[in-house]
């Protein structure tokens, strides 16, 4: 398992109340899977999603991570393990305006002990990967939403990371774009064994998980393999 | 780092006008603390062009009571005394009231020698000493109203009535840039003479004495000696240091000293709140940046590195500009300003401190949104997307 949930609960405190997101989770991510996590909105599967990459923290539960028990990480630690073990796609792509594609995408390596040449290297060798070598200096502005995403997951996979976990990764595209960095999702999972938990709301864009599980109000129905 | 700086550079330019209008409310806050600072800067002029082997001799009632010229010759026999002259203020009026300049009775033999920065040629002193009408005026009064040697200057009296008439036999310049060069001197001679047949009763007076001590760590004692000479005297002696003679001239305008300083601290006051506005903007819409930055595994001191830089950034811009307009403006001033305050320009500690307060505030400003960019936690700065 590279991912293992175990009793997780999760709460958020809104004012005087306090809602309980997640309620004693229990999952098991098989290494090279494609997970969808599917469900209604406050269902919490975002929440869950950014527990299992290191962006929150549980208040109970065990959450091991590719062998690491990331619930006793520190803040520095954690930031530390993210960059090296997770790749992150998100809806609105959240690319940094005022560097190009190439530069966007070099930005995680800037966290690795490489060359300047070296980073640009592996970074245009991304770029090349989702199909868009040819725009590595446009800035995100002069870019489709299709091709920001594509810029996006091209960032999430140049340090060839254990985990890679994509919120919404279709919600702001039109149809042909979303189907386009669908497929492209399932070529990363297929052909380089990549290991994606996607949280999505369109049934379309699970059906290209070989695993779907579905979350409602905090509890996790463990779906199909 | 070379891409850190990029990403500031970048940033910094990002919202270009929102930069332009603070880079140019910054430069216009340092532009007025350099020249509300070179303004108390020149009004201590003489405070700092003050020689510390100098010593000034007073009437100990007040500056304006004079003292007998015989002093001259007692005070050059207290021990460590090495040269003594003497001055007095003149006053009087150069066309209109408004056309100021220092105009003083100097003893001809020795006033020159105990100010070495008053630089004047052998041959311009060799005339002064010859003509008892002579004067001697700064370069820049001459240039000011077009003087040339052996023209005639008169002057209005008013402290010493009637008209006076004086040839000028000589020019000064100042050894340094800080030395005052609008002043204007006359033999002390000539008016002692002129007093003589209008005011017999104010004639052999001067207004304070300048005495030269050979080493200035005695100066406290030969102060005391001197004032001791003339204890229970009809005119009795206040001694003391050049400098602090000087000081008790400024002393009498503290409050607006103050107050101009006081102001420009309030100028840097103001341009922080502005700059720490634009800042505490310029995070809050990046916010959603720097958590996806968080998300890649960038550390809170790269956030604040980045959010500082380009805080210094647009900070030091404005104060560099500020700085640079501040020459041609002081340029300007002293222009217009004249002999009212004859040493304006803007000194290297001004430049210091505008940059140093340039940093100051870019770093000050940067302080809140830094904060509140480590504080706030990834998922609900990313949730706040789209």
């Amino acid at each position: 398992m590279i991912v293992r949930v175990e009793s997780i609960h999760k709460s958020y405190r809104r004012g005087p109340q306090e809602i309980h997101v997640l309620r004693g989770i229990n999952l098991g991510i098989e290494e090279g899977s494609f997970v969808a996590l599917m469900g209604p909105s406050g269902s919490g599967k975002t929440t869950l999603l950014n527990l299992i990459a290191g962006l929150d923290r549980v208040d109970e539960g065990t959450l091991t991570v590719a062998g690491t028990d990331i619930s006793r990480l520190g803040e520095i630690e954690l930031a530390g393990w993210r960059a090296h073990h997770i790749g992150f796609i998100f809806q609105f792509y959240n690319l940094i305006p005022v560097l190009t594609a190439l530069e966007n995408v070099e930005l995680p390596l800037l966290l690795r002990n490489l060359t300047r040449r070296e980073r640009r290297e592996r970074a245009t060798l991304a770029l090349d990967l989702v199909g868009l070598a040819d725009r590595i200096k446009h800035y995100p502005g002069e870019l489709s939403g299709g091709q920001q995403q594509r810029v996006a997951i091209a960032r999430a996979i140049v340090t060839d990371p254990t985990l890679i976990v994509a919120d919404e990764p279709t919600g702001d595209l039109d149809k042909k774009s979303a189907m386009e960095v669908l497929e492209l999702l399932e070529q990363l999972n297929k052909e380089l064994g990549k290991t994606i938990i996607m949280v999505t709301h369109d049934p379309r864009a699970a059906e290209k998980a070989g695993v779907i599980h579905h979350l409602d109000k905090g509890v996790l129905d463990i779906g199909r393999g | 780092m070379l891409e850190l700086l990029i990403l500031i550079f970048r940033n910094t330019f990002r919202q270009r006008l929102r930069t332009l209008l603070t880079v140019l409310g910054m430069a216009v806050a340092i532009l007025a603390f350099c020249l509300l600072q070179t303004v108390v800067q020149a009004w201590y002029s003489g405070v700092s062009g003050a020689s510390p082997n100098r010593l000034v001799s007073r009437n100990a009632v007040s500056l304006i009571m004079p003292l007998p010229v015989s002093y001259r010759q007692k005070i050059m026999q207290v021990p460590g005394v090495s040269q003594v002259t003497y001055a007095n203020w003149f006053g009087g009026i150069y066309i209109d009231e408004k056309q100021f300049f220092p105009r003083m009775a100097v003893d001809s033999q020795s006033f020159f020698d105990l100010f070495p920065e008053l630089i004047v040629s052998s041959d311009d002193l060799a005339r002064f000493a010859k003509h008892r009408n002579a004067c001697i005026a700064g370069r820049k009064i001459v240039e000011k109203y077009g003087w040339k040697i052996g023209d005639a200057i008169t002057l209005t009296g008013n402290i010493y009535p009637g008209e006076w008439r004086f040839v000028l036999q000589g020019v000064y310049r100042g050894a340094t840039r800080s030395v005052d060069e609008t002043q204007f001197f006359f033999r002390w001679d000539y008016l002692d003479e002129m007093v003589k047949k209008t005011m017999p009763s104010e004639a052999g007076k001067v207004g304070w004495y300048i005495v030269q001590v050979a080493n200035p760590a005695e100066a406290g004692a030969i102060s005391h000696a001197i004032d001791s000479l003339f204890r229970n005297s009809w005119a009795e002696t206040l001694t003391e240091t050049e400098k602090a003679f000087q000081l008790g001239f400024v002393a009498m305008t503290e409050a607006i000293l103050i107050a101009v300083r006081v102001v420009s601290y309030v100028v840097i006051g103001v341009i922080l709140v502005i700059l720490a506005n634009t800042m505490a903007m310029t995070s809050r819409e990046r916010m959603p940046e720097y958590a996806t930055l968080k998300t890649l595994g960038f550390g809170n001191r790269f956030l604040t590195a980045l959010i500082a830089g380009e805080s210094v950034s647009i900070a030091l811009l404005g104060g560099i500009l500020g700085m640079s307009l501040s020459f041609p403006v002081a340029a300007v001033f002293s222009k217009e300003l004249g002999t009212l305050l004859p040493i304006f320009h803007i000194e290297l500690q001004t430049l210091a401190a505008g940059f140093a307060i340039s940093i100051a505030i870019g770093l000050l400003s940067a302080v809140l949104p830094a904060w509140r960019a480590v504080r706030t936690r990834i998922a609900e700065a990313l949730s706040h997307v789209g």
